[in-house]
């Protein structure tokens, strides 16, 4: 059986970046749909590296359904290397309708992996205080169940 | 998307306002007889929630809640979940309790919490009849899983100060995981005993068990009693507790402590920066409860 492999990081490494995604006319957000490289968007957080996501070998990503969320439609993106995920995104599809400030002001949780000083768990399922629909998009479970599909 | 595995599938809907995974290991997953099992678990869900939501105006809980409708001459379900409220009541020495008091004096009927568990449990039956078939749901945080045929199910624990971040992992055979907690709701769970916000003494309680419907009345209750909830599980012979606290130490009862070492293996973990080898907990100055009555079965 296949398992989805997480890396998740020591404190040192960050283990969640947050980014803002600004729409602008000027700089449009590519929608990824193969493993060349993307960009996570102008602004990223300050606690990531890159935000630029590097096709490793033997790689492929997988990318979920786009979802509507009230800000706009929604995808989630993870990279599977080896049976482990490297890159996990929730990349906001550009909606010419979005009003900017309110986009200005959504932080989208990015997963980035490090291998070094990495341990590894092997999971199934994320067990936590009751997700809402909404608290779903983009969560750790979701990126679970987008590679299950 | 590219190809998956052939021996498993999941499958994600969104009922009574979560979302619900569900993902069958083995030959057949993606088979049309896995299919229609899991499309009827989804319309059992649907189904419940008509009876039970508390935003439906017409639900069957809301003309309970008015007094437009009588106890004694409710469904068979309302009643069965009306008893087994009162009996967590009692179990958990009022920490969780579906009747709510209000500022006003008045007490507000929400068996939510109950139903919840309750209503995946029941639906989950119908995997079983997969035979040969491993499965696993997920709803809304609440775990329930069977893993005869594979690798026992490994279920992680969330980091309630960091969305995406987990604490621990459990290794889940047969049976529940269910975690209480403030963070991913954004409100407060009231602690049923004062009428007010819960302590915080604990940022989350996860509760390991054979039943989904207890292991969430346990995880709730235990997060609004706070440490002293390590004695009263500990006392329950097939639940297990873990408590997050909000330096980020873990405690948990004996057996919890033991499962985690035994998904982490001799050493533990040091990549969280946690303290990832829990101590049994001792509630400080808490009374040994009496013992508490057998769990009682929720019939399927």
């Amino acid at each position: 059986m296949r398992r989805i492999l997480l890396a998740f990081l020591t404190t040192v490494a960050a283990v969640i970046g947050l980014f803002s995604y600004r729409t602008s006319t000027s700089h449009p957000l590519g929608v990824a749909t193969t493993s060349a490289a993307t960009s996570a968007g102008p602004g990223a957080g300050t606690s990531t590296s890159s935000s630029r996501v590097t096709p490793v070998t033997g790689s492929r990503t997988v990318t979920g359904r786009v979802r509507q969320t009230r800000w706009g439609p929604v995808q989630v993106q993870i990279t599977v290397s080896h049976g482990r995920i490297t890159q996990a995104h929730t990349l906001l599809v550009p909606n010419e309708n979005a009003n900017d400030a309110e986009i200005n002001n959504y932080a989208v949780p990015v997963l980035v992996s490090e291998t070094l000083q990495a341990q590894s768990a092997n999971i199934d399922s994320v067990s936590g205080a009751t997700f809402t629909s909404q608290g779903y998009i983009g969560s750790l479970q979701d990126a679970l169940d987008q590679a299950g599909l | 998307m590219t190809a998956a595995d052939p021996g498993r599938r999941t499958w994600v809907e969104h009922v009574m306002g979560l979302p619900v995974s569900v993902t069958v290991r083995g030959p057949a997953a993606r088979g049309t007889r896995a299919n229609q099992l899991v499309q009827g678990l989804y319309a059992e869900l649907r189904r419940v929630d008509r009876v039970f939501s508390t935003y439906r105006a017409d639900s069957e809980v809301n003309l309970v809640r008015s007094g437009a409708l009588a106890r004694e001459l409710a469904s068979s379900e309302m009643r069965e979940v009306l008893a087994l409220c009162a009996q967590a009541r009692a179990l958990t020495g009022g920490c969780f309790d579906a009747e709510l008091p209000r500022p006003d004096g008045r007490r507000l009927l929400d068996p939510s919490g109950l139903v919840k568990g309750w209503a995946v449990e029941r639906a989950a039956g119908a995997l079983t009849s997969l035979a040969g078939h491993d499965w696993l749901v997920n709803a809304g945080g609440d775990v329930l899983g069977h893993a005869e045929h594979g690798p026992a199910w490994r279920v992680a624990v969330e980091d309630p100060r960091r969305r995406d971040g987990i604490v621990a992992v459990l290794p889940l055979r047969e049976g529940a995981v269910a975690t209480s907690g403030a963070a991913a709701r954004g409100q407060h769970l009231v602690d049923p005993r004062t009428g007010e916000a819960a302590s915080g003494q604990v940022l989350s309680a996860t509760v390991m068990g054979p039943s989904l419907t207890w292991a969430d009345v346990l995880a709730t209750a235990a997060y609004v009693e706070g440490a002293a909830a390590l004695v009263r599980l500990d006392a329950l012979p097939s639940y297990e507790l873990l408590l997050v606290l909000p330096d980020g130490e873990l405690q948990a009862t004996a057996r919890a402590a033991a499962r985690l070492r035994s998904a982490f293996g001799p050493e533990p973990s040091p990549g969280t920066g946690h303290d990832v080898g829990p101590r049994p907990g001792r509630a400080p100055g808490a009374v040994p409860p009496r013992p508490l009555p057998v769990q009682m079965p929720v019939s399927s």
